[in-house]
């Protein structure tokens, strides 16, 4: 399928202006280029976890989406959206209703590798015709930036501080993406805000109107937590690309396809250094912690690489 | 004609279910509820029924899938029992403060810990203030004629709040009995279709639910909550009494048995009102002015219709399944007593805690509470504030040397 994006970018907005989202938030400008993909005169429920996104596009008495939305809690976006696809289901075959609809639900890192991982897992397992999209900003930033098992290693939160006997978070982030693909579901996909937009685009496109299951992984900084200037994030997020700490790719049936593969992989420093929350890795006498966080992201590029060409 | 058939009391809740035929059931599976999902699922896999079941991987989904279903515009359902309840709590609330007009089909069962798979009401006692409407039943027959009721309860345009139909576990739930069936057309049209008003899928006019709200416009919503659980009250009493003229069952927030001129009364929720009876029935043959409150609709909560049945009474004893740590006395006595604080003074009450974790609940010491009742009022006998009954090693008797009570019972030893 084509992509214009300024044929694209003057569809009309699905998420109205208005709401209450921090400037240059990553989480609202995935929303958004999701929701573009929406053809026109599809008709959507939107599902949310409990976060930023839900707390900032629907308080009460206002609501930011055009179409039809449901917020329940924290950890059960995922079971919620189970319940909406399958009453529409029941009353499309009772006649009751006869639109149709496209079912996405949205969750940040903690509702979606943390406390909603669950309920998610359930959805998909069932093979649920609807796109799960989690807005990986590498922490809970709504409730003020602690760790979730998105934040990278070594990135400095409010539960996981740098000092004197600290260098941040301790662990490696979860890869989602790749559990998600484990459970057999009919597409995965994993991508970031670049350029114009092709790639989240066609992937929100395709995830949307594949049958069953659907999951994306959107890298989606957050300049609060990730202590970067706010008019820098698709620079961060370009980084992200290019140092191959955010790959883009996406399990399509079962079959692994790397869509992008940088011409030079950047080193990481390139992606930590812009970012405040790894100020302390670019202090002397902290060099061992760069190279431990190159080899984590070179592992996790060659396993990558591997599952890709094996298909 | 109305069926004659024999059921436990989860074939009985199965099959109105599958009588009502709603749209979604999610359902996890936990003793002793779990047969409700395996009959509605069997139902479902022969084509008796066309109701989508959602296999969940936890309770918490199950109500949070309901919720999902139920805003969508479907008419929902699941079941749980015990600690299923406690892992979907945050989901209670949020069904009805979204006013989402689904049922729950509890199985009453003890919470953990010792974790025990019997018979008590600490699940539902503790879901008491989560704005769920609660109904209890005696028996099988009850629980399935509630069932029947639930919708048209629920979903009435003055009331739209979730509705909890309890039973006792393994005591009616797994228990066989005899019970008198409604035909499928009786039951499809007293229950009719559900049509929201405001729904997710409604094409015209989309819908958000679930929303942050401050404290600007919180209260108002829980001030709203509660008028519809006053406004259930009517509507209760409606549909109890249409659902008598259809199967001649009426029914009402409770149950007066032999109470009218009853000097000493039991109040008392499920099962053990049938073995309170059985003890109501002797002692009157005895010539003893015995009488029993048994509660059906505990939220609402009818306390001035309870303090009114009561207030001819000299002792009650209020008999509660589930504890509440007040150190007081169980969540019955605490609002039986506050009821009759308001409306009865001069009512004595008393607060026994029975039957947890299934331990037996005998006609005997049903009949040993009412003679210790007697005791008091009439001897000036002790009988504490608060007590248990029942436990290992006592007899079941407050005052077993009591003037006039039986020394001999101690049938209540494990």
């Amino acid at each position: 399928m084509s992509y214009n994006f300024k044929q694209e970018m003057n569809k009309p907005e699905r998420l109205a202006p208005g709401h209450r989202m921090c400037a240059g938030c990553g989480g609202t400008i995935a929303v958004r280029a999701v929701l573009r993909a929406l053809h026109e005169g599809d008709k959507a429920v939107i599902g949310n976890a409990t976060g930023c996104l839900e707390v900032s596009t629907f308080m009460y008495p206002y609501t930011a989406y055009e179409d039809s939305y449901i917020h329940n809690a924290f950890e059960n976006a995922g079971a919620t959206m189970s319940g909406v696809e399958t009453a529409y289901n029941v009353l499309k075959r009772k006649g009751k209703i006869d639109d149709t609809y496209k079912f996405i639900t949205f969750g940040g890192d903690g509702g979606t590798y943390d406390i909603g991982l669950q309920s998610l897992s359930g959805a998909m397992e069932r093979n649920h015709d609807f796109v799960y999209v989690c807005y990986d900003n590498g922490a809970y930033m709504n409730t003020g930036i602690q760790r979730s098992s998105a934040t990278p290693m070594y990135a400095d939160t409010t539960t996981t501080p740098v000092g004197s006997q600290s260098n941040g978070k301790m662990q490696n982030r979860k890869d989602l993406a790749t559990i998600l693909a484990a459970h057999d579901i009919p597409y995965v996909g994993q991508s970031t805000l670049l350029g114009n937009f092709k790639d989240l685009h066609t992937k929100a496109e395709k995830a949307i109107y594949t049958e069953g299951a659907a999951f994306l992984n959107v890298m989606a900084p957050c300049p609060r937590g990730w202590r970067y200037p706010t008019e820098d994030i698709m620079e961060i997020c370009k980084l992200g690309v290019e140092t191959c700490y955010w790959p883009l790719f996406e399990v399509d049936h079962g079959k692994w396809i790397l869509n992008y593969e940088p011409k030079k992989k950047l080193p990481i420093e390139d992606f930590l250094r812009p970012q405040g929350r790894f100020k302390h890795l670019f202090k002397k006498g902290n060099e061992d912690l760069l190279v431990q966080f190159q080899e984590e992201v070179d592992r996790r590029w060659e396993d990558l690489l591997y599952r890709c060409a094996r298909d | 004609m109305a069926i004659r058939e024999r059921l436990s009391g989860n074939e009985a809740i199965s099959y109105a279910i599958k009588q009502v035929n709603p749209d979604v059931m999610p359902a996890f599976p936990i003793t002793p509820s779990t047969e409700i999902p395996q009959y509605v699922a069997n139902y479902i896999a022969n084509g008796e029924m066309d109701t989508d079941f959602i296999p969940v991987e936890s309770e918490h989904s199950s109500m949070s899938a309901t919720v999902g279903a139920s805003a969508a515009g479907a008419r929902a359902l699941t079941a749980t029992s015990s600690c299923g309840l406690a892992l979907m709590w945050e989901e209670l609330y949020v069904a009805a403060s979204n006013r989402l007009p689904l049922a729950l089909c509890l199985v009453n069962r003890a919470l953990s810990g010792p974790i025990n798979i019997n018979c008590d009401h600490s699940d539902s006692m503790g879901a008491r203030d989560t704005g769920f409407i609660q109904i209890y039943a005696e028996n099988n027959q009850e629980a399935y004629d509630n069932f029947v009721q639930a919708y048209r309860i629920s979903e009435h345009k003055d009331v739209r709040l979730p509705i909890m139909i309890c039973q006792d576990g393994f005591i009616t739930s797994h228990a066989v009995e005899n019970i008198e069936l409604l035909e499928d057309e009786k039951v499809k049209n007293f229950v009719g279709e559900y049509n929201p008003e405001n729904f997710l899928l409604n094409a015209d006019q989309p819908m958000a639910v679930g929303p942050y709200a401050v404290s600007n416009y919180y209260m108002e919503t829980k001030m709203a909550q509660n008028t519809a659980m006053q406004n259930a009250k009517q509507v209760i009493l409606d549909v109890g009494k249409e659902f008598g003229e259809l199967s001649g069952r009426s029914y009402g927030f409770f149950e007066e048995y032999r109470l009218e001129d009853a000097d000493y009364a039991f109040v008392i929720i499920g099962s053990a009102a049938g073995t309170s009876k059985d003890a109501v029935d002797k002692l009157r043959e005895q010539g003893m002015k015995v009488g029993l409150l048994k509660l059906r609709v505990f939220r609402p909560f009818p306390d001035i219709e309870i303090a009114k049945a009561l207030s001819n009474c000299k002792a009650v004893a209020i008999m509660d399944r589930s504890e509440s740590f007040r150190s007081k006395g169980g969540p019955l006595g605490a609002e039986v007593k506050a009821a009759l604080y308001d409306y009865a003074k001069h009512v004595t009450a008393f607060n026994l805690i029975y039957g947890l974790g299934g331990r037996d609940f005998t006609v005997e010491s049903a009949e040993g509470i009412f003679k210790d009742l007697a005791a008091y009022v009439e001897t000036g006998k002790a009988f504490e504030e608060y007590r248990y009954v029942g436990l290992r090693g006592e007899s079941y008797s407050i005052a077993r040397t009591a003037k006039g009570a039986t020394s001999d019972i101690t049938s209540d030893r494990v």
